[in-house]
């Protein structure tokens, strides 16, 4: 009650009142409760200072020195309730520290403050955060709000709002409405106000409320099937990626590469060096696009090297090259442990592959996931071209095909031996800057994929790559739809033992290659 | 029926057990522990331990090494054999565990207030000493008929049954199905009703495992030297050919599979009363590469060549970690690339080349 | 540059190595004692475990400094058990067998100390285990310095509980498929059950080692949490999956102010490789941070950025950072030097006796003190936000510590044990 009249205060409010040091104080000094009212009281003042320290405050940016509050950003620092600077800053200050119930609140203060802003942006913002939950004490500022309210899009979310509102009136009339209204949600969190209304001693209200629910459910529905395709296509992008540059290893060359997930590792490795660079020449935002090539160049680098000094003299070997990658996988382990030691590093996504685009109010899609999708598509587009639309390509499938042949006609065996090997080592390098985006990035990075990229593989059909696409995809939406129907641990134990069967009936995988290379 | 070894071979297996029966057990039990020359329990341990990694390197080398199968999944049957007789020790912990309960503690934990049906008669040594042998033994079985029926060979066999083992360490690792989770089998008391941790029961267990490793030599031996081992040779160098000329390759195959799992789940029934855990990691997928590598490294189709493998690497990793613990994967790693490239045949390979000077 | 110190240094380590083998001559003048050091430094734990071996190397060398143990200095033998199991139980009969250490400070997972368990009883060694754990367990050869759940876990669900924390009312339990999540699920299940919490507001997950991929997990906790009344997620999401999860529920845009996730896992260490900004307020429980306001805490910090930078260790020289394990870790060792110099005497039974009772002015600012029976030590309880650099931010702690209970009361059956290994061992 007492909020209610603090905001009619508010909108009244014409002209500025002093902020008031003793709420200040509180803010800075009370237990939860007293800090809530302050929070309250500092609204009420209608204060045009008060957004500042409310925002100061969410923001972790309030301190204390002795009895004063104050506002500190970096070195300079401003007292909290009259807006002065302050200098030099006493030493002796102590953080004021919000927790989430008060940082909530301090939030939702700063939405309704906003809900009149003049900023197209900032009342859409505010009407977003308003419609989450709706407080009941907000009721009089939103229906303000939704009468002179112009752009339709904030409309609809404030009358929304309102309609939730609406759904605890007194009014029969009034909660019908409500209903249908919030019968056109397909916001998650109107489900539990109708389930409730469900349960309606009156029969109208009930079935009005039981047809909102199937809609409003209809739709999050549809939210839910599309996150599990893009959860698939997600994880599926992710899996072709770590596989496809052992397609080429393993599929086309037939080198066992066990050290295949520490070439991920190094490209992942490669992406976090990059970010500290461009980090300390202020280019943070950017680095993404040296770390790319610098990923695919540095794992070729080290995958060219490997083949020179010891997978060349195993060739035809392929079970000992087991044996030798996997030694160097050990050595590539403790080396990367040595240089940036056994903890994991920090890789961060820069703001334009941070966050997602709310696309229901139940499906978000991350943009870092998406940037992997669209990046795995390119990568697999470069390389198809590459393989079948250059010189180096035609040497590639050549020498796969008939090494003695190709050799006859004079094609340089031993060096497209190398470069093909870099190309997949490369390939891994890249798939190493794709997974510091979404995963960790330390010494044992590469392990957790190993075993993932050769079922990959062998369920395409080794020496196919449309075939480990195929099968990228498959093992994706596999994995994804058991996951939501058992849960992960049974899903991840379907899908291989599925495999397993799947290959002892069809030992050449999805796509076997036809004629006598089989 | 060709000889099985010459006389030096026989001489120099006579040594073996003789100081396997009665130099160690002497040293270990005879001489008191103040003594230079007491054999201590670490010792007896890790050589058990070590004895046992060298069984299933043998069962490895049958398969890999003579017949051409590569098998990335023999951690699982070790495993398997592993699991089948901890559940038997577990039943023997009796009450003495921290819940004072029949049933074993983690299943009090979780509330069960009866055994679930594979523990049916696991008090039983004999049944679980049988399960140790049937259960890999039949998985192999079922696992290679589908497999070498519908001809899966080379890598593809390699990569499920890294898959194979890989499903099941992650069934192993479910609270739920009944072994433990994560934490497996422990803190084990008693074996046959003598207590686990007596200088006896280990020595015991210790010559068992002799025992089991020299016979398993020999069983290799003899079937490798037999018409069937040259036929599995012939398998492993051209398996169409030898299909061409009326042998179904599939028996063969399955027959050297299916006792080369049986071999590892023995190895695996011993192994767990002496290093006294058994947990899902032994299944993981890098496991069942070690053991590939230890024959690798030994030689391959020697016999002997797993044993040195298996020893050498194994110690190696137990010095090593000790010596030098920051730093020993870079000399594991190094030893696993140099013997690829220079030593094709293994230490052994080596070993005869400079005798009989022969490449 | 890098590689060549790195030469250098392998060259050292061979040198002190074959020093070490012939060393007794060497060290005979000058008293010493063993003590092992049994973290797994290569395999999957080496991410959390090797920085425990390097602040143990460091309590060391502060403790040679100023004389030693009962005037004995501290040789430390490092093993590296790989995060192997039963090569911890292989290394731990080395330690007490070839090696004669006085006292072992390792394991970090449950299975290790599982594993290495048998061998300290049989061989009557002192382990001193630093982690967080979930209790059902008590041996007369080890002292637990890391939490029982009731130092954790518990608390951290009743301050979401209550009105400061958010007044959570349906709770999402999510963890990694292993007998540490499996337990303390088990724990608050009933606990939340006690506090009139419905079966229906109760949703248990858990994912597979080394999962990588929360994009469904991060679906069902918004589903589950838009279906009702407040929302909190109680995360023992096993150490390697937390960065995945962690970055997904940031950009999946789930907010600490709508459903909150504290965690038991996730401390200083795990957050390094997380950006933080968008986690800010997501919560964790520990009986320590590295941002707690104490002086003994400024003192353990400096001491451990110097030590950092001096040995040049990996990735904290650049950004040292400390945690709640390696607070127990140092706890443990300075408690075991002020038993032995009160036993007067390395002998195990005689340092076990001593210990009940020792008290140390921890770096979380608490005075911890060992309990008289129960071979687990008395601690404070901190919830933390977590703050945009990846330190927390302390919003409530317990008045002063708090006993530990390894049984759990709420677990059926636990009212009968004794809480102290001597009766429990009598009691046999």
């Amino acid at each position: 009650m007492r909020r209610l009249l603090v905001l009619l205060c508010l909108l009244a409010a014409g002209r500025a009142w002093a902020l008031d040091p003793a709420a200040v104080g509180r803010l800075a000094f009370g237990d939860g409760d007293e800090r809530i009212a302050a929070i309250g009281a500092l609204l009420a003042s209608g204060e045009p200072r008060v957004t500042e320290v409310l925002q100061a405050f969410a923001a972790g940016e309030l301190q204390t020195a002795g009895e004063r509050v104050l506002i500190v950003r970096g070195e300079e620092g401003f007292d909290a309730a009259s807006g002065q600077r302050v200098a030099p800053l006493p030493p002796e200050r102590e953080d004021v520290v919000a927790n989430n119930r008060l940082r909530s609140a301090a939030q939702a203060a700063l939405a309704s403050l906003k809900l009149l802003a003049p900023e197209r942006a900032a009342r859409l913002e505010a009407a977003r955060a308003l419609s989450g939950s709706v407080d009941p004490a907000t009721a009089p500022l939103l229906r303000k709000a939704l009468e002179v309210e112009g752009d339709g899009e904030i409309r609809a979310l404030l009358a929304m709002a309102v309609a939730s509102l609406d759904l605890a009136s007194d009014d029969r009339a009034t909660r019908l409405a409500a209903i249908r209204m919030l019968g056109e949600s397909s916001n998650a969190a109107v489900q539990p106000l109708l389930a409730a209304a469900v349960k309606d001693p009156d029969a109208e209200i009930r079935s009005a409320a039981k047809l909102s629910l199937i809609e409003v459910e209809g739709r999050l529905k549809w939210g839910e099937i599309l996150g599990l395709l893009f959860a698939g296509v997600s994880l599926g992008s992710i899996l072709m990626l770590a596989a496809l540059g052992l397609a080429i290893t393993y599929g086309l060359m037939g080198v066992i590469n066990m050290a295949h997930g520490e070439l991920i590792m190094i490209g992942a490795y490669t992406a976090y060096v990059v970010q500290n660079a461009f980090r300390s020449m202020g280019l943070f935002e950017w680095y993404l696009l040296a770390a790319v090539p610098a990923s695919f160049a540095v794992a070729a680098l080290v995958g060219m090297l490997l083949e020179r000094s010891v997978i060349r003299w195993l060739y035809g070997r392929p079970l000992e090259t087991l044996l030798a990658t996997w030694g160097i996988s050990l050595v590539l382990i403790q080396g990367v442990r040595t240089l940036f030691g056994a903890q994991n590093v920090p890789v961060e996504n820069p703001a334009w592959v941070s966050g997602g685009i709310a696309v229901m109010s139940n499906l978000t899609l991350p943009w870092n996931r998406i940037a992997i999708i669209v990046f795995a598509a390119a990568v697999l587009a470069a390389i198809g071209l590459l393989l079948a639309r250059t010189r180096l390509g035609l040497f590639v499938r050549g020498v796969t095909q008939n090494r003695e042949m190709a050799s006859c006609v004079g094609v340089p065996t031993a060096r497209v031996d190398t470069l093909a090997f870099g190309l997949g080592a490369g390939l891994a390098g890249l798939a190493g800057c794709a997974l510091s985006q979404i995963g960790n990035v330390g010494p044992d990075l590469g392990q957790g994929y190993i075993v993932d990229s050769f079922l990959v593989v062998v369920f395409g059909g080794v020496g196919q790559l449309g075939g480990t696409v195929y099968a990228a995809l498959m093992l994706g939406f596999a994995n994804k739809f058991l996951e939501a129907w058992s849960g992960a641990v049974i899903a991840k134990i379907v899908v291989l033992v599925f495999i397993v069967f799947f290959i002892q009936s069809r030992p050449q995988g999805l796509f076997a290659l036809k004629g006598r290379a089989a | 029926m060709t000889r099985l070894y010459g006389a030096r071979g026989w001489a120099a297996l006579g040594v073996l057990a003789a100081i396997l029966f009665v130099v160690f057990p002497a040293l270990s039990l005879g001489v008191p522990a103040g003594s230079p020359f007491h054999l201590s329990q670490y010792w007896v341990t890790l050589i058990g331990k070590i004895m046992c990694y060298a069984v299933v390197a043998i069962a490895m080398d049958l398969v890999w090494g003579y017949s051409g199968i590569l098998s990335l999944g023999h951690g699982l049957f070790f495993a398997l054999g592993g699991y089948a007789l901890g559940m038997y020790l577990m039943r023997q912990i009796g009450r003495q565990g921290q819940y004072q309960s029949e049933l074993p503690d983690f299943m009090v934990f979780l509330d069960w207030k009866e055994l679930p049906w594979h523990w049916w008669n696991t008090d039983q040594f004999w049944w679980a000493a049988l399960l140790a042998v049937l259960v890999p033994g039949l998985l192999a079985f079922a696992f290679g008929y589908f497999a070498f029926r519908s001809r899966v060979k080379g890598v593809y066999f390699s990569i499920i049954t890294q898959a194979l083992t890989f499903a099941a360490m992650l069934l192993f690792f479910r609270n739920n199905t009944g072994f433990g989770g994560n934490n497996g089998f422990t803190d084990f008391k008693r074996i046959l009703g003598y207590g686990i941790t007596e200088p006896e029961t280990r020595m015991a267990l210790f010559a068992a495992t002799g025992a089991v490793l020299i016979g398993t030599l020999l069983v290799a031996r003899w079937i490798v030297t037999s018409r069937f081992g040259r036929v599995l040779e012939a398998i492993r160098d051209a398996e169409t050919r030898v299909a061409f000329c009326g042998y179904n390759t599939l028996h063969y195959k399955l027959f050297v599979f299916t006792l080369s799992a049986v071999i590892c789940g023995i190895a695996g029934a011993l192994y767990v009363p002496q290093v006294g855990i058994i947990n899902p990691g032994e299944m993981s997928p890098a496991n069942s590469i070690e053991i590939a590598i230890w024959v690798a490294v030994g030689g391959r189709g020697t016999l002997v060549g797993a044993i040195a493998g298996a020893g050498l690497v194994n110690f190696a990793k137990s010095l090593f970690t000790v010596w030098f613990p920051e730093y020993w994967l870079y000399f594991l790693g190094l030893l696993f690339i140099l013997v690829t490239l220079f030593l094709p045949r293994g230490i052994v390979g080596l070993a005869r080349g400079t005798r009989t000077g022969a490449a | 540059m890098k590689r060549r110190t790195f030469v250098k240094q392998l060259a050292l380590s061979v040198a002190i190595a074959s020093i070490g083998m012939s060393s007794t001559s060497l060290y005979a003048q000058q008293k010493t004692v063993k003590v092992g050091v049994l973290h797994s430094l290569s395999g999957t734990m080496a991410i959390s475990e090797t920085v425990l071996k390097d602040v143990a190397l460091m309590a060391f060398e502060e403790i040679n400094a100023k004389g030693g143990v009962m005037g004995a200095k501290i040789e430390p033998v490092v093993v590296d058990p790989a995060s192997n199991w039963p090569l911890f139980a292989e290394k731990a009969r080395q330690l007490l067998s070839q090696d004669k250490v006085a006292a072992t400070f390792g394991c970090w997972t449950s299975v290790s100390r599982k594993s290495v368990l048998p061998v300290f009883e049989e061989l009557n060694g002192l382990l001193y285990y630093p982690v967080q754990y979930e209790g059902e367990e008590i041996s007369k050869n080890v002292f637990y310095t890391g939490a029982a759940p009731n130092q954790q876990a518990i608390p951290a669900v009743e301050y979401l509980m209550s009105k400061d924390g958010g007044n959570a009312k349906r709770w999402v339990l999510l963890g990694t498929d292993y007998v540490y999540p499996r337990t303390t699920n088990k724990i608050l299940r009933a606990f939340l059950k006690s506090k009139g919490v419905a079966e229906a507001d109760i949703l248990e997950e858990y994912t597979p080692f080394g999962h990588s991929d929360y994009q469904t997990i991060i679906a069902k906790i918004k589903k589950f949490a838009a279906e009702g009344k407040r929302t909190a997620v109680v995360s023992t999401i096993n150490g390697d999956s937390n960065v995945p999860f962690y970055k997904e529920l940031g950009n999946q845009g789930l907010k600490a102010t709508d459903v909150p996730v504290v965690a038991f896992s996730v401390g200083e260490e795990e957050l390094r490789g997380v950006d933080t900004k968008p986690l800010v307020g997501h919560l964790a429980a520990w009986n320590y941070f590295m941002s707690i306001k104490a002086p003994a805490n400024d003192e353990f910090v400096k001491k451990w950025n110097a030590y950092a930078k001096a040995k040049n260790i990996a990735g904290h020289k650049d950004k040292p950072l400390t945690n709640d394990p390696m607070e127990a870790t140092y706890i443990g060792i300075y408690m075991w030097k002020q038993a032995v110099e009160k036993a007067k005497s390395f002998d195990v039974a005689k340092v076990s006796a001593a210990m009940g009772g020792q008290s140390f002015k921890a770096p979380s600012g608490i005075t911890s003190t060992m309990d008289a029976k129960n071979h687990h030590l008395h601690k404070a309880v901190f919830i933390g936000e977590i703050k945009a650099d990846g330190q927390f931010n302390v919003v409530w702690k317990t008045k002063g510590p708090v006993k530990a209970q390894p049984w759990s009361p709420f677990i059926a059956g636990n009212e009968k044990k004794i809480d102290a290994p001597a009766l429990m061992a009598a009691k046999k």
